[in-house]
């Protein structure tokens, strides 16, 4: 609450500084705006410009700064024999984190007085914590609790010391933007130029995100390779990771997994390439107007269904009737309706649209001169086509179906709910295999404690796949570009 | 074709007997049927395309509608004031004190009375026979009802309670006979007894609102689960994404198209912005785990978190469609605007920006259709597992408190054991697609009304 609280006092002040600074431009002009520089609510935006921005950025980085800092101070003072063998720094200070959040709790519940908590034991704060809900994994220890304590103190020091900092930014903002107020102050210069930096970071922002995706990814792969072994990741031919959640025993390899990937992308591009590629040349070329604006906005509506709908559809409708046809009670190929089969169907389906609406562009692209070229010569329409267009649409399509493969392969809902969760290195397409995708989710949301290779090889697992589908997506990109920059 | 070339002999096929144009020779035949063909795997691919279209709805439709209709069971309750309230003071607090098992009883003792009273012919002569019908819920709602009115207590008030899901898959045929012979909920006693009271129209089928505005429920208890509270998840989510991304969105589109000069710096941003639009979102569920759990130590499963994280995933889809409507926005009028006096920011804000607003408000609803129902960064963040159980109390807690989110609740019912549940996806599914319908033609009509062509 105090920081929302600050948040307001901070919006007021910047409120009050916007009528005062308006109100002294016009005075100092006399009350005549056409003897000032801006327009006068330039001149109240550039105060509380001044108030709101300084103020917020301390407060940004102290709220992001402080807790780094109290962590690093409690943790060189705990004491070594409070990080016992099987636990790590990180975990302790998480419980002593806790504690003080319960303490907190209690304090503003009135559950207990500040004087309480000083006096509380380590023996009963357990209970006594239990009582406010909040639940503690192990017992208190006395290190802990003191540690909590002293955690407790000097986070309040920091949000006294913060509040104290904002309020003083705010007002010296306040202070010189008020003065400077005056009649020949070019206000909108300045609110424009602090205007443009907001434009500016929010630009930025897109990088940030990128940076962000790469470090965290970066960051806790290298914790993994740590842990387990690059080569055997890589190389090794096995995946069974073991259900302990402690680590050891596990076989992390990466390879049955990326075969799986690939194979479900390959069969999906096998059933959305064709389709998508005759749809784009028909809707392009043979349909008429009527026709193109009827069943292009259809087929994009199966772009538009969440992945969620497909991957039931996959696992409720697809796979029960794959397994009737292909099942024991026919061939035999089948045995469970989760199989490559089931989620490369249906994904294939789901890539149709997106086949063909860049198919569908990069064809209209192609010069109309070219096809009358090639009618002039006698060439039917599908010759035409055949010859002229598609070969000079050639690299966009090839983009484009990149495009669909990088899709394919990043694609989690449908082969998280239809193609089964057993690694293998199978070739028949009617066996459950597993993706990197489908593995991110699952070695990510079971009970793996979050330090054991088990849960970090997630990250590893999504740095591959970034790194593919990067790889993939700008050289579409590429050849997309230098396609359409030859005719334009 | 001349007439020159017509009667001249052909050089290269020496002795080939000329025929008339109007015969089609055998290779223009051939060239003929090749054509007809191309033409019809065209239309094929596309016929392909709108049968799968057809499958997928006709399949979502004949599976879920099924889950905005229960089984309910109409009876009356005696509430005994021996069981319910055995000092007799009416004393709320003494009545609190009765747990549902106490309320178990009157139920099926009422059931087994409405049994007799109809006069039916059933093996099923005790109370507890009749709980294999019932809803595990039911003595909790008529617990819910006694506590909000204790001066009841006593009389017999006629309740609608829900049917155990056995007995709503079996009125809705996914419960057969033969499904049920090593089943240990329920017996083919019980099913002829439903048989028998169904004409009596005890038990009916009804449209049933809790699945729409309901909260969860555990594992056991598919009858009872609803999608209100994971609805109201998905629109905190929608609020995050919504307050973050249309201005961070807009400003920057209006800085790539207006302000920013050709240098190294925009063509990386423009580069980034391009391909995050392609980056799979379960890498940006990988991103939100990393920052805003890891580090951050934001709340897991929060609707904050879960709109920060698709906030980033829409940002470039919105960037996108904001720039092309800033683009289409003519040149002229930025030159009046300068022209009149007006600084570059000042035509950017006040003349720019009002006339490509119905584009960037259409490209901003597609986006968030777009994220509404994404799920799988959703996964990574927490917000599955999660039974939804609790509605939000108010604003804080609707975006800091765990929470689930229509497409997480989706996928968490198809993981679950009971086929009961899969009926409950698909119906979340069609709520799911409501929406997402409804913002796309709010999108469109807006383009219709408001968009202009220069």
């Amino acid at each position: 609450m105090p920081v929302l609280w600050l948040f307001l006092i901070v919006l007021g002040l910047a409120l009050l500084g916007y009528v005062a600074g308006r109100a002294r431009a016009l005075a100092s002009a006399g009350g005549d705006r056409r003897r000032l520089h801006s327009l006068p609510n330039y001149y109240g935006t550039n105060v509380a410009m001044f108030v709101i921005v300084p103020a917020f950025a301390v407060l940004v980085v102290w709220l992001l700064v402080q807790p780094l800092i109290v962590d690093a101070r409690i943790a060189a003072l705990l004491p070594d024999t409070a990080v016992s063998d099987t636990s790590t720094v990180g975990l302790v200070m998480s419980d002593v984190r806790r504690v003080a959040e319960g303490l907190d709790l209690a304090v503003s519940t009135g559950a207990m007085s500040e004087a309480q908590t000083g006096a509380l034991q380590p023996d009963d704060a357990r209970a006594k914590l239990a009582d406010l809900g909040v639940a503690l994994g192990s017992d208190v220890t006395g290190d802990i609790l003191a540690a909590a304590q002293s955690y407790r103190g000097q986070s309040a020091t920091g949000n006294l010391l913060m509040t104290i900092a904002v309020l003083v930014m705010a007002g010296l903002g306040l202070f010189v933007a008020f003065r400077r107020s005056d009649k020949d102050y070019r206000a909108r210069n300045t609110v424009e130029s602090g205007m443009l930096a907001i434009l500016i970071f929010a630009a930025s922002v897109a990088v940030l995100t990128t940076i962000g995706i790469v470090f965290s990814l970066i960051f806790n792969t290298i914790e993994f390779f740590k842990l387990y072994p690059a080569s055997e990741f890589f190389f090794a031919l096995e995946w069974s990771p073991s259900f302990s959640g402690r680590g050891g025993g596990s076989t992390l390899g990466v390879l049955p997994l990326l075969w799986g990937t690939l194979y479900i992308s390959l069969i999906a591009l096998l059933v959305s390439v064709p389709i998508g590629l005759f749809a784009a040349v028909y809707l392009s070329e043979y349909a008429s107007h009527k026709v193109r604006s009827f069943a292009k906005p259809l087929l994009e509506v199966l772009a538009g269904i969440p992945t969620i709908v497909y991957g039931l559809f996959a696992l409720l409708t697809v796979g029960p009737l794959l397994v009737e046809v292909f099942g024991a009670n026919t061939v035999g190929w089948m045995s469970g309706g989760t199989a490559v089969m089931t989620a490369g169907l249906v994904m294939g389906v789901m890539l149709i649209p997106f086949v063909s609406s860049l198919s569908d562009d990069i064809i209209n692209a192609v010069p109309q001169s070219m096809r009358d070229g090639s009618y002039g010569l006698g060439a039917t329409q599908s010759e035409t086509i055949k010859q002229v267009v598609l070969p000079a649409a050639l690299p966009g399509i090839v983009g484009a179906i990149l495009l669909a493969a990088s899709r394919a392969i990043g694609e989690t809902m449908i082969v998280v709910l239809g193609a089964g969760a057993a690694a293998s290195l199978s070739l028949n397409p009617f066996d459950a295999m597993t993706t990197v995708t489908a593995k991110i989710v699952s070695q990510l949301t079971g009970d793996a404690d979050f330090a054991s290779p088990e849960a970090l090889v997630a990250f590893a697992l999504g740095m591959t796949l970034f790194v593919i589908t990067l790889g993939l997506n700008i050289f579409a990109l590429y050849i997309v570009r230098k396609y359409r920059e030859q005719y334009e | 074709m001349t007439d020159a070339t017509q009667h001249m002999p052909s050089a290269s096929a020496p002795g080939k007997t000329f025929k008339s144009l109007t015969v089609q020779d055998e290779r223009t035949k051939q060239r003929n049927a090749r054509e007809a063909r191309f033409r019809l795997y065209g239309i094929a691919a596309i016929g392909a395309g709108l049968v799968f279209l057809v499958i997928l709805l006709s399949a979502i439709l004949s599976n879920g509608l099924g889950a905005f209709q229960q089984t309910f069971v109409t009876i009356s309750v005696p509430l005994d004031p021996a069981k319910l309230d055995k000092k007799g003071e009416r004393n709320i607090e003494d009545i609190k004190k009765v747990s549902t098992f106490g309320y178990a009883p009157l139920i099926q003792n009422a059931m087994l009375a409405k049994v007799q009273e109809l006069g039916l012919e059933t093996p099923l002569v005790k109370g507890k026979d009749m709980k294999a019908l019932l809803s595990a819920s039911a003595p909790a709602q008529v617990r819910d009802y006694v506590i909000a009115n204790p001066d009841k207590i006593g009389e017999t008030v006629e309740f609608r309670l829900l049917t155990a899901s056995r007995v709503d898959g079996y009125l809705k045929k996914r419960v057969t006979r033969e499904s049920i012979e090593r089943d240990k909920n329920i017996d083919a006693a019980h099913l002829d007894l439903v048989d028998a009271l169904v004409p009596a129209g005890v038990i009916a089928k009804q449209f049933n609102m809790d699945f729409i505005f309901g909260a969860d429920a555990s594992e056991s208890r598919a009858e009872q689960a609803g999608l209100g509270v994971s609805m109201l998840g998905s629109l905190f989510m929608m609020l995050v994404v919504l307050v973050l991304s249309l201005p961070i969105g807009v400003a920057a589109s209006i800085y790539l198209e207006e302000f920013a000069p050709k240098n190294r710096w925009t063509d990386l941003i423009e580069v980034n912005i391009s391909n995050l639009a392609a980056v799979p979102s379960i890498v940006f569920g990988i991103l939100g785990l990393a920052v805003f759990i890891q580090f951050a130590h934001l709340p897991q499963s929060a609707p904050l978190v879960g709109g920060l994280v698709l906030t980033l995933m829409t940002l470039p889809t919105i960037i996108i469609s904001t720039r092309a409507s800033l683009k289409s926005v003519p040149h002229s009028i930025r030159d009046a605007a300068l022209g009149i006096g007006a600084s570059k920011m000042q035509s950017v804000f006040h003349h720019v920006l009002p006339l490509a607003m119905p584009g960037i408000l259409t490209g901003t609803i597609l986006g968030l259709a777009q994220a509404l129902g994404e799920t799988a960064p959703l996964l990574l963040i927490g917000m599955v597992g999660y039974i939804a159980t609790n509605y939000p109390d108010g604003l804080a807690s609707g975006f800091l408190d765990a929470n689930s989110a229509m497409p997480a609740q989706i996928y968490e019912w198809a993981k679950r054991a009971d086929p009961a549940y899969y009926e409950r996806a698909w119906g979340g599914i069609i709520i799911l697609l409501v929406f997402l319908l409804t913002m796309n033609i709010i999108a469109i009509i807006l383009r219709r009304r408001f968009e202009r062509r220069w």
